[in-house]
């Protein structure tokens, strides 16, 4: 047997140097004559043994077929017709008949996975084969064909295969093999026309599209322990590290959502899928949900100095994205609250870098989650535009008005009450100077408008004043809080902890803050007694007079109080109204309703907003029972009853 | 009195039948130990009762306990509440007062203190026990618009109403009220909850208990409670 196949093999090799040695012959010297097909039918013919028996795995010489097939090419002289007409044809024939044969053997014995498997390997072998001896003009077609005949003959049997065997595949893991199954869907999805049977047979994808969601589910989630093992090994370093590490990962997030969403196409089945697939990146990474993670990655784009360097078409691209994401938030109430105070600060502390950009991503936030959602922020920006008018008609009044100015530059920023993030505003005692300052803007906002009332919140003012230190006179930028501390300076040398309380009229946590920043920080502008690193109610503070920098302007922090609790905190207050507001809303159109069904309902009606949980409905029906807004029904303790 | 008193005059003339039947005889009879019962029910009550605001109140409550020889704190105290549909806690009102006792067909401290095994029976009826259970949380509502109950509260009242039928669960559900914190109050609907529960849940294993459905969530995290302490 074995002696058979090498003496045949060796009968092919002598044929088919004979078949080379006759072809250059030709080649060289009868071009011109007619009788060429007849000589390549009896060459084809070798050759199509030879390649038969190269895909049953024998050794045949590839540099021979390789010769043998530029003497086919040679021959067009340059025109691809010879080689096309005469050998192509005749090639992908015999290519489709084999492995038309080879896929219906394989279909019924094997498992969908190596199907597959089988499958891709052939495809990889005739694509190198293309590459080793074939013509590359032919490489596309002959893939198209081998696909086909694959994938396209087999695509019904293939799924119904999947059904039983996809949970298994997952379940070992098998990235693989899954990565294989959605490149399937990829082809399905190319090649949408031709598969329109498919998709119009209830159930017929679906097999599939769960396949794609939880091989993408794999992917997601990978990620996702990618960011947390960062996010871990990073904790122990500065804090704004992971902060970095979180944007690299919801730019990773991006990148893979850009990639599947091309697969998706329009079917609704994988639209649900990816979006399920996504559900994992929706719980967030290392104790920040997903919501603030997008909400920052937002933030660090448009704000001043971002850190991604883009140029303003890859900034509009990017932000397109984000909003793109967001479908797949549950916790959309949580995003636009984070992303609500991170807009107050750009706006109020002059860090946003771009208008146009700011109202382009409202522009695309509202189109995605509609109109209510951003008006508040809308507003916001606008209310920034409004005091820029505001200032200039204050400057005129004070231009006419010349016995008012308090002769310090003011800068007011009116809010509108309601659409901003809710500030504390504290009594504080401001020095005398930024009283008159206060009254002056008072009286000028009484000539504008007479109904409106002015609150004032410190919190978030700035002051630049000058420092006369000894060794030379500098600019500080700081708080108001910080200003009215500094000030008392000037009229006493040494004060307590306790006077400055008493003086400033601020909580225990506000002054340590503040008086931490004066004293213990980078620069201390204010000498403390005893000169420790923290402060304690019995200590001393007197202005240091000898202190300077290299600088002669120079902005002294204030430590901004962690707000990411407070924003969950009123998120979820926010809730619960809305949970209740949503349950009379049922009750009310449909008066008795099983517990169920008011579940459903309320969950579809939020859903928009945020995903409420099962127990969170349950604690409000019982509190509405409490409030004599339900009743339980007396026979069906699953029945409820509104009570008008 | 005057009624029964024109009835008894009235009664001959207005017989059709020329004999008097026994019936009659005995109704007429009957009537009046009704009213000399509903006198010694009456006295009993002035008894007891404050002189200035003619009620019952704890006061009396606590002396007719003591002349019964059962304490005030005694679930058969509640259910003699129960019986008379006594409105407000720790008084008894003339009208409560009569409802009650004609019915436990008591004239005396000695035959009031003697009907209480039969009222407590009557109690454990399974269709008087309902309204005898939901009776006990109103009756513990003192306050105008009081709808819910504390917490200490609903503990006692759980183990008096509650404890000899479902002894375990009341056991480990009072337990869970003392060591949670999501619940300073119990309402209503809570309350009658409970009751449900214990009728219908199989207990310790909870194999029946559906969270899906629309039980209170406090009987939710009762069981998430109990099967994380079995676990």
């Amino acid at each position: 047997m074995l002696r058979e196949l090498v003496k045949r093999w060796a009968i092919y090799k002598v044929l088919g140097r004979w078949l080379s040695h006759f072809f250059s012959y030709l080649d060289r010297y009868f071009i011109a004559q007619g009788n060429l097909p007849r000589l390549n039918e009896v060459g084809l013919t070798c050759f199509r043994d030879l390649i038969t028996k190269e895909r049953e795995g024998e050794q045949v010489d590839r540099a021979l077929l390789r010769n043998v097939l530029d003497i086919f090419v040679a021959i067009g002289m340059g025109q691809m017709d010879q080689y096309e007409n005469d050998f192509e044809a005749a090639f992908l024939k015999d290519t489709v008949a084999y492995y038309s044969q080879k896929a219906s053997i394989w279909i019924l014995e094997d498992s969908c996975p190596d199907y597959m498997l089988k499958a891709e390997k052939c495809l990889r072998r005739e694509k190198d084969g293309v590459s080793l001896y074939l013509h590359s003009s032919t490489e596309a077609k002959l893939l198209e064909k081998i696909q086909h005949e694959f994938l396209s003959v087999y695509v019904t049997q293939l799924l119904e295969k999947d059904n039983s065997q996809c949970h298994a595949l997952v379940r070992d893991d098998k990235v693989e093999d899954l990565s294989r199954m959605s490149g399937l869907l990829f082809y399905l999805s190319k090649n949408k026309e031709r598969f329109r049977l498919l998709f119009k047979i209830p159930r017929g994808i679906e097999p599939v599209s769960s396949l794609f969601k939880q091989y993408v589910t794999a992917e997601v989630t990978a990620l996702v322990k990618q960011a947390e093992d960062a996010a871990s090994n990073k904790k122990a370093e500065k804090k704004d590290m992971v902060g970095l590490q979180e944007q690299v990962f919801v730019r990773k997030v991006i990148e893979l959502h850009e990639k599947y969403q091309a697969y998706v196409n329009d079917y609704h089945t994988f639209h649900k899928a990816l979006k399920e697939a996504f559900e994992v990146f929706n719980k967030g990474v290392a104790g920040s949900s997903s919501a603030e993670l997008l909400a920052t990655f937002c933030d660090n784009i448009l704000k001043k100095g971002s850190s991604w360097k883009l140029s303003d078409e890859d900034i509009e691209e990017t932000l397109e994205k984000v909003v793109k994401l967001l479908d797949y938030i549950s916790d959309k109430d949580l995003f636009a609250e984070f992303y609500r105070k991170k807009l107050a600060q750009r706006l109020l502390f002059d860090k946003s870098a771009n208008d146009d950009h700011e109202r382009s991503i409202l522009t695309k936030i509202k189109r995605k989650c509609g109109g209510q959602f951003t008006s508040k922020m809308e507003r916001m920006v606008t209310d920034l535009t409004l005091t820029r008018e505001n200032q200039t008609s204050f400057e005129e009044y004070l231009s006419n008005n010349s016995h008012a100015n308090p002769g310090i530059d003011l800068t007011v920023t009116v809010l509108t009450t309601g659409f901003w993030p809710s500030y504390k505003s504290f009594d504080l005692n401001l020095p005398p100077e930024l009283v008159k300052c206060v009254k002056v803007f008072r009286e000028f906002y009484q000539t504008k408008t007479k109904h409106r009332k002015l609150t004032w919140i410190y919190s978030l003012g700035t002051c630049n004043i000058s420092g006369k230190f000894e060794p030379k006179t500098m600019e500080l930028i700081v708080t108001t809080y910080q200003a009215s501390a500094l000030l008392l300076f000037n009229s006493s040398d040494r004060l307590s902890y306790s006077d400055i309380m008493t003086e400033l009229n601020l909580t225990d946590n506000d002054i340590v803050r503040l008086l931490h920043s004066l004293s213990c920080a980078k620069y201390k502008i204010l000498n403390k007694e005893p000169n420790t690193k923290t402060i304690s109610p019995t200590d001393y503070f007197e202005f240091n007079s000898k202190f300077t920098d290299k600088m002669r302007r120079i902005k002294i922090l204030l430590p901004p109080v962690d707000e990411k609790k407070k924003v969950i905190e009123d998120v979820d207050k926010d809730r619960l109204y809305a949970i209740d507001a949503s349950i009379v809303r049922v009750m009310k159109s449909r008066k008795v309703l099983g517990h169920q069904q008011l579940v459903m309902e309320c969950v579809e009606q939020l859903g928009h907003m945020f995903k409420p949980n099962l127990k969170a409905i349950k604690k409000r029906i019982d509190d509405l029972i409490t409030r004599d807004y339900l009743e339980r029904d007396k026979d069906n303790p699953n029945l409820f009853r509104y009570l008008a | 009195m005057r009624r029964s008193a024109s009835r008894k005059t009235g009664q001959p003339n207005s017989t059709p039948s020329l004999n008097s039947s026994p019936a009659d005889l005995f109704r007429s009879a009957s009537s009046k130990a009704t009213t000399k019962e509903l006198e010694r029910i009456d006295a009993l009550y002035y008894s007891y009762a404050n002189g200035s605001s003619a009620m019952i109140d704890p006061e009396g409550i606590e002396a007719l306990c003591s002349d019964m020889e059962v304490d005030h704190t005694d679930v058969r105290i509640l259910m003699l509440a129960w019986k008379m549909k006594a409105e407000k806690q720790g008084y008894f009102s003339l009208e409560e007062w009569r409802r009650g006792l004609k019915a436990l067909r008591a004239d005396t401290v000695n035959k009031l203190k003697k009907a209480l095994p039969e009222l407590e029976k009557e109690v454990k009826r399974p269709t008087n026990f309902v309204d005898f259970y939901s009776y006990a949380f109103r009756y513990c509502l003192t306050e105008e618009k009081q709808k819910s109950i504390d917490i200490e509260s609903i503990c006692e009242l759980l183990d008096l109403v509650l404890g000899s039928q479902f002894r375990e669960q009341v056991d480990f559900f009072v337990e869970y009220l003392k060591t949670q914190n999501d619940y300073k109050v119990i309402n209503n609907d809570q309350w009658m909850g409970f009751y449900r529960f214990c009728n219908e849940i199989s207990f310790p294993d909870f194999s029946n208990y559906d969270p899906e459905l629309a039980w209170p969530l406090i009987l939710d995290n009762f069981v998430e409670w109990m099967l994380a302490k079995q676990s």
